[in-house]
């Protein structure tokens, strides 16, 4: 039974978004139900695999599709092989849906309504999207996954207001250049090679030495062109902020701490397992110096455009694009300090961001205000949502036993020995920048509007404030956020697990 | 000048022209989607441009003196009821690599999924907007709010 | 002008990359280009018959050695369906403001009605042949599941879009493209049960007629036939909602 899980952990939700559909909106609860059963369900067979993969002695499992046996070295058909980070990841992925579809339960109803079914199918298939992708051991598969990723987040997206559907139409156009440069990366490496499967490209680039080809080269400048417009690496981040908080609150909530995160680990895995640590990392000194720069650019960047928003959602989703930035850069690095953080910095970026979207979405709601302005005197009337809010932000900040601060000290320790100082002080400057932002807000939550700065002074986009706001905030809300908050103290705390388990998943450099 | 040239196009471009008109077709898709104003017309970029990557897959799969990748009838009878050993009745030469097909197949659907679903999306956008032109789009924006 | 400036320089800088990487690609038709010679091609070609006992190579790839990705593929095509009707379908209330699109005949003609009522049937006989038979000549689910949807989009053309949402209603169509996936992923479960992997479809040799590569010809056949049930339902949903913005009432 055990040897099935890789593939359990994808049907479960893959029959529960299936059943939604068929009981259809009349039947939102039962809807609901499912999708928390069948992300419930995967979510412990998630853990189980990360069980099982604890007990195997050769720290990976695979799990052939169709029982295609290895023909003369090379896969003939698809494969899954799930090492400790993708079991992490995947773990991480569902047990975010699942938290969030607890959170949805409310906001559905009100929002959704004949659409209630549709909402809980996509949302379904957009974590067997997500975990697919992690798990599959085919280049060509990975595509196929990305784009089932792409389609449902189109979709979610589009569910919202005007604004929504314009900057769901702009991911559409950015998203198809970035796969669509995937799939030409995969067509290169096929055309040189002959094969798609991650492990045999890497063998036969490997024994037919062809590593100074230009066609390799370009492949991998396209495929990693692609990866980063999908995960919003700075110049390329156009779509995001608008994408995601125009987005209906309840699929902001989980896209934005789980899409960039995974692609990040697709780059991880390209990087690493595709071409190789010997590969990526011999002509370093070309290109991997240009990629930390354009990383560091987008730290501060990213940094500075959300200092400079008002709007609640806008200023965490310019901060997503500086994380983005730590975990490139932090892959580039070249050390293993620096991909240790930089994995590990999946998991704890997707605990932080998730908890600060919760957060943030419950405020606004309760509030009907989208502004920073909603904050004011907000630790005397909404303490509980303020409890998790501070635990998101002081993790942002980067102190400790927050898993920020263990990332960041990951990331700096690499950095240091890597002797590349612009890189640590780029993410100390982002630090210094966060805890700037996140204490002005705290300060507004304590004291009110201390300044004077009228209210009207902010920018005001009709288009962000909610329909309908909450009388009072339901428990289906606040438990998610506490369990949000909770993880990432947790993922903070065992960070000395966790890492010692990553690192023994990656490849040897 | 001219002698460099025709060996260019004699190396470089008649026996790789498959690659050319692939890159060509893209760019006129990827300058579409970048520059039009009109949605629709991004769109139809972006068909342009899938259907280019489609054409460089298939082209990988073609192979000199070689037909379809499926069994004739009597190839296929002589194996399965007659029992010969495949190796004496298949020549490998005489068939097509069919992964590139299959793969594109599926790319194929991918395209249409995208395609018809920012479709939809566009149909939304006129209905909110009452255009399609971007940036008649981004004035109505801007009169309403900030960016 | 400056943003076509910036995106003609983008577009050539992408062009001469693309390009840079043709020099040590195969040339047009290369019998020994590492695509085609390789050792999946060579298996894809040598083994195909002995394991499957299916003579279009192409569908065996597709529904049996990479049957995962075509699995995805079909749920992509039904994210499609439903990712349109959740953001496009109008269930009555609100964004009336835009003009209706312009009032269609009801196939008040009756010589287009004539010809699409001798013309429908035998579209959907072809299709369903393309369906069966698939495994043994080109075709197979999606092509046959996309000329059955363009059957129903034939008769919603020509009769008006009640006409054909009497026989093929959302409900209807929803039901049958979730159906279909549920078959294909449901016959892959039934190979777990039977002591495979996930779609190892010679695992269903005690259950099926014939030896185990048997097994995997007879299984392609079920599981494309999963295939053309979501795809015949999502091009007609894909159509209807495109067509009437939606609301689902008047067609073109």
């Amino acid at each position: 039974m055990t040897e099935h899980y890789p593939v359990l952990i994808l049907l479960v939700p893959l029959f529960g978004a299936l059943l939604a559909t068929l009981l259809g909106s009349e039947r939102q609860v039962a809807c609901w139900f499912t999708a928390l059963i069948a992300l419930g369900g995967s979510s412990i067979l998630a853990i189980g695999n990360i069980c099982a993969l604890l007990a195997s002695a050769e720290g990976e499992l695979r799990y052939r599709m169709g029982g295609w046996n290895e023909n003369s070295g090379y896969e003939v058909g698809i494969e899954l092989r799930i090492d400790m980070l993708a079991a992490l990841v995947v773990a991480a992925v569902v047990i975010v849906g699942f938290i969030n579809t607890i959170f949805a339960k409310t906001r559905v109803t009100g929002e959704m309504r004949e659409k209630a079914a549709f909402f809980y199918a996509l949302n379904q298939l957009l974590i067997v999207g997500l975990c697919g992708i992690v798990m599959t051991n085919d280049a060509f598969n990975l595509y196929v996954l990305i784009e089932i990723t792409s389609l449902t987040s189109y979709a979610l997206i589009a569910m919202g207001n005007r604004r929504a559907a314009l900057s769901s139409f702009n991911y559409i156009i950015m998203g198809t250049i970035g796969a669509s440069f995937y799939l030409l990366g995969v067509g290169y490496l096929y055309i040189k090679t002959g094969t798609l499967n991650i492990d045999d490209i890497h063998t036969v680039l490997q024994s037919g030495n062809l590593w100074g080809d230009t066609s390799i080269t370009i492949a991998f400048i396209l495929i990693m062109l692609g990866l980063w417009t999908k995960m919003a690496l700075f110049p390329l981040h156009g779509w995001l902020p608008n994408a995601y908080s125009y987005a209906p609150g309840v699929v902001g909530s989980f896209m934005a701490p789980l899409m960039t995160k995974v692609m990040v680990y697709v780059m991880l895995r390209i990087m690493l397992w595709l071409f190789g640590g010997e590969y990526i990392y011999s002509s370093g000194l070309v290109w991997g110096e240009l990629v930390i720069w354009m990383s560091i650019i987008a730290i501060v960047a990213g940094s500075f455009l959300a200092l400079a928003r008002t709007d609640i959602k806008k200023m965490l989703t310019y901060l997503i694009v500086a994380e983005v930035g730590y975990m490139v850069g932090g892959a580039w690095l070249a050390n293993g300090a620096g991909l240790a953080g930089s994995m590990y910095h999946i998991l704890s970026d997707a605990a932080m961001t998730f908890c600060l979207f919760l957060a943030a979405a419950i405020v606004i709601l309760r509030t009907g205000d989208h502004r920073l302005t909603a904050f004011n005197g907000l630790f005397r009337s909404m303490p509980l949502t303020m409890i998790g809010f501070t635990v998101g932000g002081l993790s942002m900040i980067g102190l400790p036993p927050t898993c920020g601060f263990f990332s960041k000290w990951y990331l700096i320790s690499g950095g240091i020995e890597a002797g590349h100082w612009s890189y640590v002080a780029a993410l100390l400057f982002s630090s210094l920048v966060n805890a700037v932002i996140f204490f002005r807000i705290f300060e507004r939550a304590y004291f009110g509007n201390l300044k004077g700065v009228a209210d009207e002074q902010l920018p005001d986009d009709g288009d962000c404030a909610p329909l309908l706001t909450l009388e009072r905030v339901p428990f289906s809300m606040l438990i998610p956020l506490f369990i949000a908050g909770a993880s990432v103290l947790l993922v903070g705390i065992y960070n000395n697990t966790l890492v010692s388990w990553l690192k023994a998943a990656m490849p040897p450099l | 000048m001219e002698f460099l040239a025709a060996g260019f196009i004699e190396d470089h471009i008649v026996p790789k022209f498959n690659y050319w008109i692939y890159v060509i077709l893209m760019m006129i898709g990827l300058y579409a989607m970048i520059t039009k104003n009109n949605l629709i017309k991004k769109l139809i970029g972006m068909a342009v441009f899938q259907t280019a990557i489609i054409l460089f897959y298939v082209s990988i799969g073609v192979k000199e003196e070689s037909g379809i990748p499926i069994l004739s009838h009597g190839q296929h009878h002589a194996i399965v009821d007659e029992g010969r050993p495949s190796e004496e009745v298949i020549t490998k030469e005489k068939f097509a690599n069919p992964l590139p097909h299959v793969l594109m197949l599926t790319a194929i659907v991918v395209g249409v999924s995208t395609l018809g679903l920012a479709l939809a999306i566009t149909q939304r956008i006129y209905i909110s907007f009452n255009t399609l032109e971007e940036d008649e789009i981004l004035d109505q924006l801007r009169r309403g709010g900030h960016d | 002008m400056t943003m076509k400036f910036f995106g003609f320089v983008a577009v050539v800088v992408v062009g001469i990359l693309l390009l840079a990487a043709t020099g040590d690609f195969p040339e047009w038709g290369d019998p020994h280009s590492p695509a085609s010679e390789g050792q999946v091609s060579s298996f894809y070609i040598e083994r195909t018959v002995n394991e499957t006992k299916v003579p279009n190579m192409v569908t065996a790839v597709l529904a049996d050695f990479r049957g995962y990705d075509t699995m995805f593929e079909t749920v992509v095509i039904f994210i499609a369906g439903i990712g349109i009707i959740a953001v496009l379908r109008n269930f009555g209330d609100g964004a009336a403001h835009v003009p209706d699109p312009p009032e269609p005949d009801e196939g008040s003609d009756l010589i287009v009605r004539s010809t699409c009522r001798l013309v429908v049937p035998l579209i959907q006989l072809f299709a369903l042949y393309v369906v069966a038979h698939g495994h043994h000549s080109p075709g197979g689910g999606f092509q046959g599941g996309v000329m059955l949807g363009a059957s129903y989009i034939l008769l919603a053309l020509a009769c008006g879009l009640p006409a054909a949402k009497r026989r093929m209603g959302e409900r209807k169509a929803i039901t049958l493209a979730a159906s279909g996936i549920i078959i294909y992923a449901g016959w892959g479960v039934a190979c777990m049960f039977c002591g495979g992997n996930f779609l190892d479809y010679a695992s269903l040799d005690p259950l099926l007629p014939g030896d185990k590569a048997m097994a995997r010809s007879h299984s392609m056949l079920v599981v494309e036939i999963g295939v053309a049930f979501t795809v015949t339902a999502i091009m007609f949903a894909i159509y209807s909602n495109l067509s009437t913005r939606g609301r689902l009432e008047k067609g073109l």
